[in-house]
């Protein structure tokens, strides 16, 4: 697991850095959302696709065996999880998920 | 046998995963192995379903056999898990039967264009209005890693031991050839195109054909020392090529070489039941009560 | 024993009177009386006019007729459709036969009714396309792999070939098992007077649906007959069916356990209920020295050899197998210890009557008429053999 997502990203995104992207008019109003992260330890298998495609690398890979002996992923940084869903799309094992963490106020105008 | 799984939940309340409607949670965990790419295509066709907000009572699915044949046991539908090769043909009894249904066929590169090439290419011609899917591998992964019809020149397989020599089938030529009016192609990676594109070729009337590039670790990538799934995955972030409604004659898959993925065809076209109600209508005129019209 | 409903024939789909048809006509109207809705076929000689005759009155009658594109696909279709709620049937014969095979296995595994038309020719291979045989008996009794029973219909006549067809569908729904109706070419095309009764002569079993909810409801839980009830589709059932060896549930369970269940259960539903299956006709069967047994268009071909032996005081009976499958071997066995010899009369060398001499057990003679088929027998050929078993 040597390339990291950041690298072959940018190659998606023609290798412009965030610097040089417009400023979109609301950006002041958007909230960032945030999902609380649910795995479901055992019936993970290890496969890593969530934490290799994580856009904001809250997830890696435990240390710690579950019962059929695969390393399931832990979030290390959930705060940072804006609950794009990308990990629960990708899973193969139906085994993680985010879910909104409700916001205070109008959480629902804010789209990722 | 106990029927309830046991699930421990590490951290969190315990929560049901959204897909669990969706799913055969008695069968889960699924027989796949880590890095296989048809959990995440079954993961992106449950979730077209869910987008669609169609009554899943009016979706069945039928396999044939090999990995991607055990599709039709994990979805909560009106499943049939068939024999080799005959989904389609299966799926063409149901679908006539029940017009109003949609049925979708769910299985594999060997099983569909292989032992059941026949089968697929005349459904297209006729434009049963059914959708395919086709989780292409690349290998008979159940039965150990044989050759394929997919299978690219110079890949390793357990029949293949110096590297096929066969031209592969290009699966988007081959359908859009014989007729289907829905033809894409996707990669496990591509999760979000792909459960757009299920959700279009649901929606489209006629037969529909998804392809999905799906990494299979145990057999394809091992034999040919391609790491495992997680890599063939980078793999196609690095080598998919995106081009919506290429020429379906430039899209063959070479070994290791780019993927031309996209949405190919999308054209409209009267069904097999249409154009044979549409017939026997001009022969009989007003005589003949059109089939699959009235509501059960 | 479970009381089963039945229903009265839907008038649009019987063409009441008397006609000229020959046997695959008469097959053909079978099927419509007895309500079939869809057809999967493959044109093949000598059964085409069975699908010939569908693909111009289906339209009438609110059918769906489909020439699929081989055997395989016919069959499949089929078993597709009857899931789907659709009676449903096909015809083929020879080669055909065999591409079926494969999912006839499909149908006893899931348990599906449809009906199957094998108009016989001559074989192995290409063979006599134009030209009768009985030599795919013991195909249909063991033609596709794994342990199962079957119910197999053989009708003499065009008469018969419209009233098995119907029967066949009525025994499918029945005991929800595809069942065959074995004729032949000589049969398929000799054209007779068929009378086909008015609607309401004819009885017919209608799809036995479960009455249990979704939530409570498995495929395979059998009724006190051992024959599960159906789900319909499409009404939230949510089922799950497989050709691999099942529990209960339908779901893929690859144990010895398991598979003793599952087949056990699919053999016995026909064995319990044999005694209500079979159907044989006896004539002369009191006295008789020798017990001439026979099927198909070869019952109607023998009889001058039984004339011409009953002139010379031989003591000649006659068992007729309208049901071949399942076997009558209880009949056979209890009469073999009454009788001098079993003179078994078929287009073949040799199928059924290995079925008689196991369950005579060397307690009669057991004659063999064979023939290779491309014609019907010589009925000289039947009376030497009376002689000889008499000897």
């Amino acid at each position: 697991m040597d390339s990291r997502v950041i690298n072959s990203r940018a190659t998606t995104t023609g290798r412009v850095g965030m610097k040089f992207w417009r400023r979109p008019l609301d950006t002041d109003k958007i909230k960032i959302p945030h999902g609380e992260l649910h795995i479901i330890w055992e019936r993970c298998k290890g496969c890593g696709f969530c934490v290799e495609y994580c856009p904001k690398e809250v997830l890696e890979l435990s240390t710690e065996f579950n019962a059929k002996g695969y390393h399931p992923p832990v979030a290390v940084k959930e705060e940072e999880c804006i609950n794009c869903g990308l990990c629960e799309e990708l899973c193969p094992e139906f085994a993680i998920f985010p879910v909104l963490k409700e916001e205070p106020e109008e959480a629902e105008e804010v789209k990722k | 046998m106990s029927t309830v799984e046991i699930v421990e939940v590490r951290g969190k309340v315990e929560k049901e995963h959204p897909m669990e409607k969706l799913l055969r949670m008695d069968r889960i965990p699924h027989i796949w192995c880590p890095t296989c790419g048809i959990g995440t295509a079954v993961k992106a066709f449950a979730t077209a379903l869910e987008q669609l907000e169609i009554d899943y009572n009016n979706v069945a699915v039928v396999s044939g056999i090999g990995c991607t044949g055990r599709v039709a046991g994990y979805m909560k539908l009106d499943s049939f898990h068939t024999t080799h090769g005959r989904a389609v043909p299966f799926a063409v009894g149901l679908a006539i039967a029940k017009p109003k249904m949609k049925v979708v066929v769910f299985s594999g590169d060997g099983d569909l264009i292989s032992i059941g090439g026949n089968h697929f290419i005349h459904t297209a011609r006729r434009n049963v209005d059914i959708t395919v899917i086709c989780v292409n591998n690349f290998i008979y992964a159940m039965t150990g890693g044989q050759v394929a019809p997919t299978t690219p020149i110079l890949a390793n397989s357990s029949t293949t031991p110096y590297g096929t020599f066969e031209y592969p089938f290009n699966l988007p030529l081959l359908a859009a050839s014989s007729g289907a009016v829905y033809v894409a192609r996707w990669t496990a990676l591509h999760v979000r195109r792909l459960t757009n594109a299920f959700a279009e070729a649901l929606q489209k009337r006629g037969f529909s054909f998804v392809e999905v590039i799906a990494p299979c670790s145990t057999l394809y990538a091992r034999r040919n020392k391609l790491g495992d799934g997680l890599n063939l995955m980078k793999f196609y972030h690095d080598n998919s090529i995106i081009k919506h409604g290429a020429d379906p004659r430039e899209v063959d898959i070479g070994f290791q070489e780019k993927i031309v993925v996209g949405k190919f065809v999308d054209i409209e076209k009267p069904t097999y039941l249409d154009c044979l109600n549409d017939g026997y209508k001009r022969v009989f005129g007003d005589a003949y009560k059109v089939y699959g019209e009235e509501d059960e | 024993m479970t009381k089963i409903k039945t229903v009265k024939a839907d008038p649009r789909d019987v063409l009441t009177g008397e006609h000229y048809l020959d046997g695959n006509h008469a097959s053909a109207e079978g099927g419509i009386a007895a309500g079939c809705k869809f057809f999967g076929g493959y044109p093949i000689t000598p059964s085409t006019e069975i699908a010939e005759r569908i693909s111009q009155r289906f339209p009438k009658v609110g059918g769906i007729f489909i020439q699929m594109e081989d055997e395989m696909a016919s069959m499949n279709a089929i078993l597709g459709a009857s899931w789907g709620g659709v009676k449903s049937m096909t015809c083929t014969s020879g080669p055909g036969f065999s591409l079926m095979m494969e999912n006839f296995g499909l149908g006893i595994m899931l348990e599906t009714p449809c009906v199957l038309v094998n108009v016989q020719r001559g074989g192995p291979s290409t063979g006599l396309p134009t030209l009768p045989g009985q030599a795919d008996m013991m195909q249909a009794r063991w033609g596709s792999h794994g342990d199962y029973e079957v119910i197999a219909l053989c009708p003499d006549s065009p008469q018969e070939s419209f009233e098995l067809t119907i029967h066949a569908f009525n025994l499918s729904e029945r005991y929800r098992i595809p069942v065959f109706v074995m004729t032949d070419e000589c049969v398929g095309h000799m054209t007779e007077k068929v009378v086909i009764p008015g609607a309401e002569e004819i009885d017919l079993v209608p799809r036995r649906y479960t009455d249990k909810s979704p939530e409570e409801y498995w495929p395979y839980i059998p009724e006190k007959d051992l024959v599960p009830l159906m789900p319909p589709v499409g009404k939230g059932y949510k089922f799950h069916i497989t050709g691999l060896t099942h529990d209960y549930r339908g779901y893929p369970v690859i144990n010895a356990e398991v598979q003793e269940k599952c087949v056990r259960r699919l053999m016995d539903k026909i064995i319990k209920n044999a005694k209500d299956i079979i159907w044989i006709e006896e004539k002369d069967i009191e006295g008789a020295e020798v017990v001439l047994l026979s099927y198909g268009i070869t019952s109607r071909v023998v009889q001058p050899a039984i004339e011409k032996a009953k002139k010379e005081g031989i003591k000649v009976g006659q068992i007729r197998l309208v049901t071949v499958w399942p076997f009558p071997e209880e009949r056979v066995r209890e009469l073999a210890s009454k009788i001098g010899a079993y003179v078994m009369v078929e287009m073949n060398y040799g199928q059924v009557y290995y079925e008689v001499e196991r369950c005579a057990a060397g307690k009669c003679k057991t004659v063999l008429v064979p023939h290779a088929g491309g014609t019907v027998h010589n009925p000289e050929d039947v009376y030497v053999a009376i002689k000889e078993a008499v000897k």
